[in-house]
């Protein structure tokens, strides 16, 4: 950026506060002085002999004139940023914050919250709590919003739901003493547990949620403990999304690596049909290719007709290959393929012939010459692709979904399913959490070991 | 904060949720897809719009009340009339989702019996007006030869020494677990009091471990024809009216076993904040008049929950030879052991017994 054109910016913006003398040559070349010393006469600014285009240091002018550039260049990302923060980032903090934070119960049952606070959570409850419960109930009752803190409740403790829902019915009937007429309408209000759920959901800010996610439960008196063993199921899905998406990854290596490297190395009419091969199922519709793989793994299906055909296999005796965890884990390695092929391949594409012959020139055995020339070439592609494939196969829904039967079910089809069916939105959130910061800190952990900076995405 | 927080969420599921095709209706009817909403296209929307000159648009989606919530609680309340399952529409209504519905404007049976006595027991709720009664079944496809008798009780469906093969099932705890009590040797009558105790549960996962391993899971209603029809399984469990529609409409040769059914409502609703509200009213009573109910009947196996309807409900659609009353889960002959969801059973214990199901599947 020329000097004069500085100047025209500071001279048209007149924000300078330092006018002093103009230098001669950059001022006359440019501008009308006159201008300039009619703006420095009516500011009365002292006048200081310094050197600037039209009155101002130069430094400073030089330094606005990169902020203007800076703040256009910005002003073209605004769009973008603000549209990532609002349907991207805004969203997931809020949903990371339903996680830990909850009012369900104590919006809707404000006076019993009030008591509850107030309750050590030992003790028999008391007439005062009793009375706070049926004045919230007789309210929730006629606001219709009865069903959103039994629903709550209810997640604490299962089984409570109806108990709100009846007494709600009768609240209105209900006469002091309250403890004596509410334990009459129903005896669970006797039950101590019900009453430690209701305290534990009158928290609105509460780790519950996430321990639930990581298969325990938040307890008024003892703190955190296990769930019991037969609903114990979400680390095990942790732990088996982990596997199946580490599996599914070394697969994708397995059998991208060497396609990668034809589609390098071969004739530009071979590679380019090769590519097209490879492009055509990218191309199409993920639920399209998962229905495929139902048609060709069935017991009914193409491979195991082929099976009993040659006689592999007996026709009562037909393989299992779908709606179960080998379902998922083929259908999910073939749709993920482009995303190693595609980093490898252009990894591959940079890394010239010479040094392979070179090296065999210098008397490596081929073999040697891949595995120590070659090889360490194509690492940032091997990482690409691995975290690409690997992310992307943590996340999987639909396709574990459709053929995943038992036990080929993901975390993801758990977070689903507590979105869509039981609406308990914050354990969905604490179960994506904790998938976040899984990813998180295996990113952290790839960027140790091998360094983000040697990835290459293209 | 929180109330922004559910705002932002719900407004982001809602956006995921609405379609584009909602915009120009008067009125906007969603229901379950497939063969169920052709019979109402028919039965309810064809009639209603040239009676009223207004026009329907007619969405699908796949039950629960995901949307409903995500559109009150965002305040883009795009839907005004719904077709939800029983344990749904109580639900929805407890939580302040729905609007609630005067059953005074149900227009009275033609001799003159008023709506609220009309309608079946238990069809009527403050939010909801029934429209249908459906059923939990299992079917087979008697065109397959196969080595055994047929079968004709639910504990068939659990013999797999009698009746080798995988069976299809519906991947939730709901129905599968008392078809598991009922097959057990629980009378339909006592299902929900026995599982509603802890022996009772670990009882019914005990019956379902004997046929785990020959279990095909299922989650779509179109899904067991399919897995029938492929030979996939020699049972599946199934929809009563997706069973009669691929044999009769689609020439499969299915047969449904009733004993041990379990039966079910869907019922109208009206989110909360409806645009349409006045027509989404007026659409509710007239599609559950007499005339309606006993038209959907032609096209689709489902009960009416008009007892005024039962009497007239006529022939197939498409085959004058198909007397749609004796194919309804009502029928005197498939009704003789059959058993009503208990929502509020459901209600109470979906969250844990999912937790446990989804537990004992992955053991």
């Amino acid at each position: 950026m020329s000097v004069s054109t500085l100047g025209y910016q500071a001279k048209t913006k007149n924000q300078s506060g330092h006018m002093g003398f103009p230098c001669d040559r950059y001022s006359l070349a440019t501008f009308q002085p006159r201008f300039i010393f009619t703006m420095a006469d009516s500011q009365t600014a002292p006048l200081e002999p310094i050197t600037a285009a039209d009155g101002t240091p130069l430094k400073k002018k030089l330094a606005q004139a990169l902020f203007r550039s800076r703040v256009r260049a910005v002003s073209l990302v605004v769009p973008l940023f603000a549209f990532v923060m609002a349907s991207f980032v805004i969203p997931i903090i809020a949903l990371m914050w339903q996680g830990v934070y909850n009012d369900r119960f104590s919006s809707h049952m404000p006076n019993l919250t009030e008591q509850l606070t107030m309750w050590d959570g030992l003790t028999e409850p008391n007439e005062k709590m009793y009375e706070a419960l049926v004045a919230d109930l007789k309210t929730a009752r006629a606001d219709r919003t009865i069903g959103r803190a039994a629903t709550r409740v209810n997640q604490e403790s299962p089984g409570t739901r109806s108990l709100f829902t009846s007494t709600a019915r009768k609240a209105k009937k209900l006469k002091p003493p309250f403890k004596e007429s509410v334990i009459k309408a129903n005896k669970k209000w006797d039950n101590i547990e019900v009453w430690q759920a209701m305290k534990i959901t009158s928290q609105d800010l509460t780790p519950g949620f996430y321990a639930t996610a990581l298969d325990g439960r938040y307890t008024v008196d003892q703190g955190f403990v296990q769930q019991d063993e037969n609903r114990q199921i979400y680390v095990k899905l942790f732990w088996r999304t982990m596997l199946i998406s580490a599996t599914v990854m070394g697969l994708c290596l397995l059998l991208g690596y060497p396609v990668a490297y034809l589609l390098a190395t071969l004739p530009l009419r071979t590679s380019n049909l090769l590519m097209i091969m490879v492009l055509l199922p990218f191309w199409t519709s993920l639920l399209v290719r998962t229905t495929a793989w139902i048609a060709i793994l069935q017991s009914q299906g193409v491979i195991n007709d082929l099976m009993v055909f040659v006689g592999i296999t007996a026709d009562d005796a037909r393989f299992s290959l779908i709606y179960n965890m080998t379902g998922t884990i083929i259908a999910m390695t073939h749709i993920l393929l482009p995303f190693m092929i595609l980093p490898l391949y252009s990894v591959m594409k940079t890394i010239p012939p010479s040094y392979m012959r070179a090296a065999r020139s210098l008397g490596a055995t081929p073999t040697m010459a891949f595995i120590k020339v070659y090889m360490p070439q194509t690492i940032p592609g091997i990482g690409a692709g691995g975290l690409l494939v690997f992310i992307l196969a943590i996340g999987y829904y639909i396709t574990p979904a459709l053929v995943g039967g038992q036990d080929g079910q993901l975390i993801s089809n758990m977070i689903a399913y507590h979105m869509q069916k039981s609406l308990n939105w914050s354990l969905a959130a604490a179960l994506g959490g904790i998938l976040l910061a899984g990813v998180l800190v295996l990113y952290w952990a790839y960027d140790k070991v091998i360094g983000i900076d040697n990835m290459k995405l293209g | 904060m929180s109330g922004l927080t559910k705002k932002i969420i719900a407004i982001a599921g809602a956006s995921a949720f609405v379609s584009s095709a909602a915009m120009a209706a008067d009125l906007t009817v969603v229901s379950w897809g497939g063969a169920y909403t052709k019979s109402q296209v028919e039965a309810y929307h064809k009639p209603w719009m040239a009676k009223t000159g207004k026009a329907i648009v007619s969405e699908d989606y796949g039950g629960g009340i995901a949307e409903i919530k995500a559109q009150v609680e965002s305040g883009n309340v795009t839907w005004d009339v719904v077709d939800v399952e029983l344990s749904d529409a109580i639900r929805a209504c407890d939580e302040g989702l729905l609007e609630p519905i005067d059953h005074s404007i149900l227009p009275p049976a033609p001799d003159g019996t008023p709506a609220t006595e009309d309608f079946l027991p238990g069809t009527l709720h403050d939010c909801a007006v029934a429209n249908i009664v459906w059923s939990s079944v299992y079917a087979y496809d008697s065109s397959k030869t196969r080595n055994w008798n047929k079968p004709t009780t639910m504990a068939d469906f659990f013999n797999t020494k009698a009746f080798p093969g995988k069976r299809g099932m519906r991947k939730s705890p709901k129905v599968t677990m008392e078809f598991a009590l009922i097959a057990d040797g629980v009378p339909v009558s006592e299902v929900y009091n026995v599982l509603g105790t802890e022996e009772g549960v670990a009882r019914a996962f005990a019956k379902l471990d004997t046929i785990k391993d020959d279990v095909v899971w299922w989650e779509a209603g179109a899904q067991p024809p399919q897995l029938l029809a492929d030979g996939e399984v020699v049972f599946s469990t199934a929809w009563n009216g997706r069973v009669f529609n691929a044999k009769n409409a689609e020439g499969q040769s299915f047969e449904m076993v009733w004993d041990g059914q379990i039966y079910d409502l869907d019922l109208w609703v009206i989110p909360k904040g409806s645009k349409n509200k006045e027509a989404a009213l007026d659409f509710v009573a007239f599609s559950t008049a007499t005339e309606q109910l006993a038209a959907q009947a032609s096209w689709i196996s489902y009960g009416p929950a008009r007892a005024s309807s039962e009497a007239r409900i006529g022939t197939f659609h498409s085959d004058d030879s198909i007397n749609m009353a004796d194919h309804m889960p009502t029928a005197a002959a498939n009704f003789k052991n059959a058993l009503q969801n208990d929502f509020e059973f459901w209600a109470d214990n979906a969250d844990q017994l999912n937790e446990r199901f989804n537990a004992w599947l992955s053991s």
